[in-house]
């Protein structure tokens, strides 16, 4: 744009003769996915929202903890010791998890219907940014979600980690202990493949289908989400007495066996257990994948022909 | 090559026609008004030209399929739709931002520099905004994009007549030349009287006049008839009459074979019709002309 900035006193003439400047398709997607955030504020306010309930929790735990208890903690057999000292630790993790997971859901279910609503797809229609643009960049925001509240996981964790150490220490205890119990590296790599392979990989279909619910829905999308797969079991119960479809949805929201927290179990040693080979040579990740991209496909097809609602 | 050329266009909603045969053909560098009541089919051409619906027929915009080609065709195609369409969360500095990063042939310091004659401030929303000046915001971004064909659906809809009178007074000075065409489609039929090249009335999805401006000067004329003469004047098959502060004003048809000028001008003051009254007068034979017809039909 710098190039151009000398062209306003010139008549419109001379100005026609700047030579547009060429965007790539990435700068598109770049400006895509900021617009999305523009937008969708919430998308990262509300992990570090519950990241700071969190914090402020477990500062008022450890600090209300009696002086007596630690000691008594630290003195536990090792196994227990370490299953009460990483308890916090996992249920921070599983709480940002959770969040970003459902605003993501929401996120997908509004981002196609939202700008019908607000009849701003003809603005944004108006611009030379594609369907295809446009609906990836919406798609890849739950990826966003993903690593950004893996990346809020860790520093909270890590924050958790010198406010509890410091504790330990005042009480004259062995710091070294809570470091070895707690390991953040190894619990971080951890969840960032879990996050990847069961948040991103497994559960594609699912924002694959509510972005299409999205784009296909005049109003109310979270019941027409919510309405075929209900339908269809319906009917198969009804018809066949069966219930085939319940039991794929289920795997598909569960898992595989793998995946599936044995009681006593923690994420780490379930998510250890399932290697990147085991994961990827199920065969339920591709198909999903599949049908992942038949959905986005769909909704690129179906934001072309609407417009405002 | 033709900006905008169309042949047969056609386009149903259900059973209601919308587009029924429309021939067209928009040269470059024309400034074209398309007029036309609520419901003639003026959206629905304009939203095919942009490549937002399909159609029936063939169309070629800018040589390419609006439908097919749309992706390519909206770099050098910008468009403002009949309501305010920036969304309410979108600060000023951010449209700037998104519009620079997306569109090659936008100029983002034309764009200040029109801002910067407004009291929009950049940190603002667009719901902070009033409607005149959210109208204002999208004509700055619009206005900035060197674009060859701009496409405008009420363009100043919801504005006042002093921001009416500016915007077109910008699109005249700041926006227009010779390689850029502009279609305009508008209810203030008195504000686009001067500003267009072109004028074409649509009703009920068909093209019922299509001129240049020029051939609009030259074929019809209004007369203000004397009142004595009123009854010569009427023998000379005006197409339309009115009553004017008790006086009768007959718009004529010059290429008819039974009148030209200076017999007119015999009969009262001669002056070119508005653009409203040519409309009042071109939709009112419509419905006459359906209706002899229609009678003709019966004997």
């Amino acid at each position: 744009m710098n190039t151009q900035s000398n062209a306003i006193p010139e008549s419109p003439l001379e100005s026609q003769a700047v030579a547009p400047a060429l965007i790539s398709p990435a700068r598109r997607m770049y400006w895509s996915l900021r617009r999305e955030l523009w937008e969708n504020r919430s998308l990262y306010i509300a992990p570090l929202a519950v990241a700071a309930v969190v914090l402020v929790a477990f500062l008022i735990g450890i600090l209300a903890l009696p002086h007596h208890r630690m000691p008594a903690v630290f003195a536990l057999a090792p196994a227990k010791q370490r299953a009460a000292i990483e308890l916090p630790y996992d249920f921070a993790a599983g709480l940002i998890m959770a969040i970003a997971f459902f605003i993501g859901l929401f996120y997908c279910l509004d981002a196609l219907q939202g700008e019908r609503r607000d009849r701003s797809i003809l603005f944004w229609k108006s611009l030379p940014v594609s369907d295809l643009t446009t609906v990836l960049s919406k798609a890849s925001i739950p990826l966003f979600l993903l690593l950004f509240s893996f990346a809020v996981t860790v520093v909270t964790q890590f924050i958790m980690l010198l406010l509890s150490s410091a504790v330990v220490r005042a009480n004259g205890l062995n710091v070294a202990t809570l470091w070895t119990d707690v390991s953040l590296f190894q619990r971080s790599l951890m969840l960032l493949y879990h996050l990847l392979t069961v948040h991103g990989l497994w559960y594609a279909p699912l924002y694959g289908y509510l972005l299409l619910v999205s784009a296909w829905a005049r109003r109310a999308p979270f019941l027409w989400a919510i309405l075929p797969p209900f339908a269809i079991y319906a009917v198969e119960k009804i018809a066949f007495n069966t219930s085939h479809f319940a039991v794929w949805l289920a795997y598909r929201f569960l898992g595989p066996e793998a995946f599936t927290v044995t009681p006593g179990g923690t994420l780490m040693n379930v998510m250890a257990a399932l290697t990147p080979a085991k994961f990827l040579s199920l065969p339920g990740l591709w198909i999903g994948l599949a049908i992942a991209v038949a959905f986005l496909a769909a909704a690129v097809r179906l934001r072309r022909y609407r417009g405002p609602i | 090559m033709a900006c905008i050329e169309a042949h047969g266009l056609r386009k149903a909603f259900g059973a209601t026609i919308a587009l029924d045969n429309v021939n067209l053909r928009v040269a470059e560098g024309r400034i074209v008004g398309l007029i036309g009541p609520n419901g003639a089919g003026k959206t629905t051409a304009l939203n095919a030209i942009l490549g937002l619906t399909p159609y029936q027929g063939e169309l070629r915009v800018l040589g390419r399929d609006p439908w097919t080609e749309r992706d390519q065709l909206m770099r050098d195609v910008s468009f403002i739709a009949d309501v305010a369409v920036l969304p309410r969360w979108l600060r000023v500095s951010q449209a700037l931002d998104y519009v620079a990063g997306v569109h090659p042939r936008f100029n983002r310091v034309k764009a200040e520099s029109f801002l910067a004659k407004t009291t929009i401030r950049r940190a603002s929303k667009v719901r902070e905004l009033s409607k005149g000046m959210v109208t204002q915001l999208h004509l700055a971004l619009v206005m900035a994009i060197d674009a060859r064909l701009l496409v405008l659906d009420e363009p100043t809809l919801g504005l006042d007549i002093l921001y009416r009178k500016q915007f077109y007074d910008s699109l005249l000075n700041d926006y227009l030349d010779r390689s850029r065409t502009i279609v305009v489609a508008t209810h203030h039929v008195e504000e686009v009287q001067d500003v267009l090249t072109d004028l074409i009335f649509i009703n009920r999805g068909r093209i019922v006049l299509d001129y240049s401006m020029e051939e609009v000067e030259s074929r019809y004329l209004e007369v203000m008839v004397h009142p004595e003469q009123l009854a010569a004047a009427r023998a000379l098959k005006p197409i339309h009459e009115r009553q004017v502060f008790g006086r009768s004003v007959l718009l004529f048809d010059l290429t008819s074979d039974h009148v030209d000028r200076s017999q007119l001008a015999a009969l009262g003051d001669v002056r070119m019709p508005s653009i409203a009254d040519l409309f009042v007068a071109v939709m009112g034979n419509m419905a006459g002309n359906q209706a002899g017809q229609a009678q003709g039909e019966a004997r």
